[in-house]
């Protein structure tokens, strides 16, 4: 949690989205990030995001899933209470298939949404500042970070000519606190903040 | 020109002149606004049939089973048949959701948020059934694996039955992560226009704070996309374990391998149905019409004509089967009790409205029409009703032993309990259709600028250039 210092632009092509985030890049801004109404094939990669490794933990879940319910049926009908049901054996390997397929699944699809919202940080309650309304409508909104180096009417100049429109600069919470959206609890937030610096 | 090109020969998928600002206030204005006096009457109705089936089940549960007319010899009647069919109408909302998605169809982005949530309420209203028919319902917790004083003793890991509450328990929580995972942007979207501080408050909660980072918007493409993979199987084996309830078992008319892809096709058929009825009514009371197209309905019905044929070959395999196989029995079955007997005119309700009369969708124009594929809907829902209602009564009440042949027909609680599930049912879906974004917004959007149809419009132009033309300015632009 901090308070920084940035300058918010708006676009609303993606046509000239792409050339601008590449400009910023090579310029050397800081780019905190892009908000957008919905996904943009491609933007992770021009922003230079890494790939992300929810695959590989749902992967992980999934065969958790596996191993538990293989091992804990087999564990109750060899070892905890051996039941003679009807005679069948003891280690039904394919009736345990179905079991053991659903909670892989569940196991799979449980686990990857927690960690989803464990890596985005949403949860019921959580808040986040929001850099302009339009950012879940039909803006694509680029916030670019100042730092001791960057000069904001520069980086305004800078953004102006990339195509962006709407350009302001907003002093803000970069990370997430638990707070109402109908309240303005910001104001707030900044004086915890400048009373603990 | 935009990042990626569709033919101009397929459908617009949204239709008008729309961009991505005129789609949010489409979708969410309805949420905004007062519900029309239609919105009122429908949901008091729902609520209505809601509580009548509270009484029913209450009844029930007082005076125990005995008050349904279930007898020794037909054990599962309207309980399981309802049952089987709910679940079933439950299995076209992740189809859509996943495995359209799989195969990158694009008109699922109009319906799939609709066909996810009846899906949910779906198997909501499923679940009442196995659940109640217990009897001791009290006692309803005795089905899981948990460690307990009497031994502990537990479940029977080789049973079906046990098989379909991992199986149904397990698609309900992964078609509700799947459904909300996507609501979360739609809501955040709410959540940014809300001029009431109640609403800002509460879809703000509801949004868990989504801001749609670049970041975030990756990690719910991948999350969507290994969720469909996973609930792709997981669809399909839900209604195959359901099929195992009857195959596993020695009953003839049960007793068949042919039970689980039959199961599958007829689930997706009747769930298909449902959809249409549903978003039939939708597009005209929440003025959808442009994002719920006669094409998107036109290729649902493609489906259903597909599925329906699936199912009439299962009908037909069964039947050359039964006298294929030799056994006297199974022959009974089918020959004499179920296309003949008392319970014999369920056979040709089921057959006509699941085989004869979705062949009307080899039109083109039957296809296209929304009378036609409104009531074609519910003709579909009645068939599967039926199908459910033909295997499992028509199989019991001519059993091994003519001296305990019986008759079934259900009593007022059981009517009434099936109706509480639609009241159930329709009082969910009316809130969500008020509450709820109806419709991705944010998948549609993504969808906008290739299949919107303004947007394809503009690439006539280029379609009609020849392609060295075509090249040569591409290559000069760049």
């Amino acid at each position: 949690m901090a308070v920084k210092n940035f300058v918010v632009g708006l676009f609303d092509e993606e046509a000239v989205l792409f050339p601008a985030v590449k400009k910023v890049r090579t310029a050397g801004y800081k780019l905190h990030d892009v908000y957008t109404p919905f996904p943009i094939h491609g933007l992770d990669h021009a922003m230079g995001l890494r790939e992300t490794s929810l695959h590989t933990a749902g992967f992980i879940y999934g065969i958790t899933g596996t191993t538990t319910a293989l091992s804990f049926m087999s564990w109750v009908f060899n070892v905890d209470w051996p039941l003679n049901i009807g005679g069948k054996p003891h280690f039904p390997l394919p009736a345990f298939i179905p079991i053991t397929f659903e909670l892989t699944v569940l196991f799979a699809a449980v686990g990857m949404v927690m960690t989803f919202c464990y890596l985005c940080q949403v949860m019921p309650g959580v808040k986040k500042h929001i850099f302009h309304p339009g950012q879940t409508d039909d803006k694509f909104v680029m916030v670019i970070e100042l730092t001791e180096k960057t000069n904001a009417e520069e980086v305004k100049s800078f953004l102006a000519s990339a195509g962006a429109h709407g350009i302001n600069e907003q002093k803000a919470e970069a990370g997430w606190w638990f707070g109402r959206f109908d309240k303005d609890d910001e104001p707030y937030l900044r004086k915890v903040h400048t009373a603990n610096a | 020109m935009h990042l990626k090109y569709e033919s101009t020969l397929r459908e617009p998928l949204v239709d008008g002149v729309k961009d991505y600002h005129q789609v949010t206030e489409d979708i969410i204005s309805p949420i905004e606004g007062k519900p029309g006096k239609l919105w009122y009457v429908g949901f008091f109705i729902s609520l209505a049939l809601l509580g009548f089936g509270a009484f029913s089940v209450f009844w029930q549960i007082y005076f125990g089973v005995g008050v349904w007319n279930l007898n020794k010899t037909v054990g599962w009647g309207w309980d399981i048949t309802n049952f089987v069919w709910w679940v079933g109408i439950g299995h076209a909302g992740t189809l859509i959701s996943a495995i359209l998605l799989l195969f990158r169809q694009g008109w699922r982005t109009g319906v799939n948020r609709a066909a996810e949530a009846m899906t949910i309420f779906a198997v909501m209203c499923a679940g009442q059934f196995p659940i109640i028919h217990m009897g001791r319902v009290w006692m309803a917790f005795f089905i899981l694996p948990y460690p307990n004083t009497r031994g502990p003793v537990w479940v029977n890991f080789n049973s079906p039955l046990l098989w379909d509450v991992f199986a149904i328990s397990t698609y309900f929580t992964v078609s509700l992560l799947f459904w909300y995972s996507g609501l979360l942007p739609d809501f955040a979207s709410v959540r940014d226009r809300a001029k009431t501080k109640l609403r800002k408050l509460l879809y703000g909660v509801a949004s868990f704070g989504w801001t749609g980072s670049t970041k975030h918007w990756q990690r719910h493409e991948a999350l969507s996309l290994v969720l469909a993979g996973l609930a792709t199987p997981l669809v399909l084996s839900v209604h195959t374990i359901v099929s195992f309830d009857f195959a596993t078992s020695v009953i003839p008319g049960w007793h068949t391998t042919i039970f689980p892809p039959y199961f599958v096709a007829g689930a997706i058929f009747s769930g298909f149905a449902m959809v249409q009825t549903l978003l039939i009514i939708t597009r005209k009371i929440v003025h959808l019409e442009e994002y719920i197209t006669v094409g998107h309905m036109e290729a649902m019905n493609k489906v259903i004509v597909l599925t329906g044929s699936v199912v009439g070959c299962a009908y037909l395999t069964e039947l050359f089967m039964a006298w294929y196989g030799a056994n006297p029995y199974e022959f009974a079955t089918f020959f004499k009790y179920r296309a003949a007997g008392p319970l014999g005119w369920s056979y040709y309700i089921m057959m006509t409205c699941n085989v004869v009369t979705p062949q009307v969708f080899w039109f083109r124009k039957m296809r296209r029409s929304v009378a036609v594929t409104f009531v074609m809907s519910i003709i579909v829902n009645i068939g599967m009703w039926f199908e459910r209602f033909v295997i499992i009564c028509t199989s019991l009440y001519r059993d091994y032993l003519p001296s305990s042949w019986s008759y079934y027909r259900p009593s007022w609680p059981e009517v009434g309990f099936y109706l509480g599930t639609f009241g159930l049912f329709f009082t969910c879906y009316f809130l969500f259709a008020k509450y709820f974004p109806v419709i991705a917004l944010a998948e549609i959007k993504a969808i906008l600028k290739t299949s919107g149809q303004n947007y394809k419009e503009k690439m006539e132009v280029y379609e009609e250039e020849p392609a060295e033309k075509f090249a040569h300015d591409v290559a000069h632009s760049h």
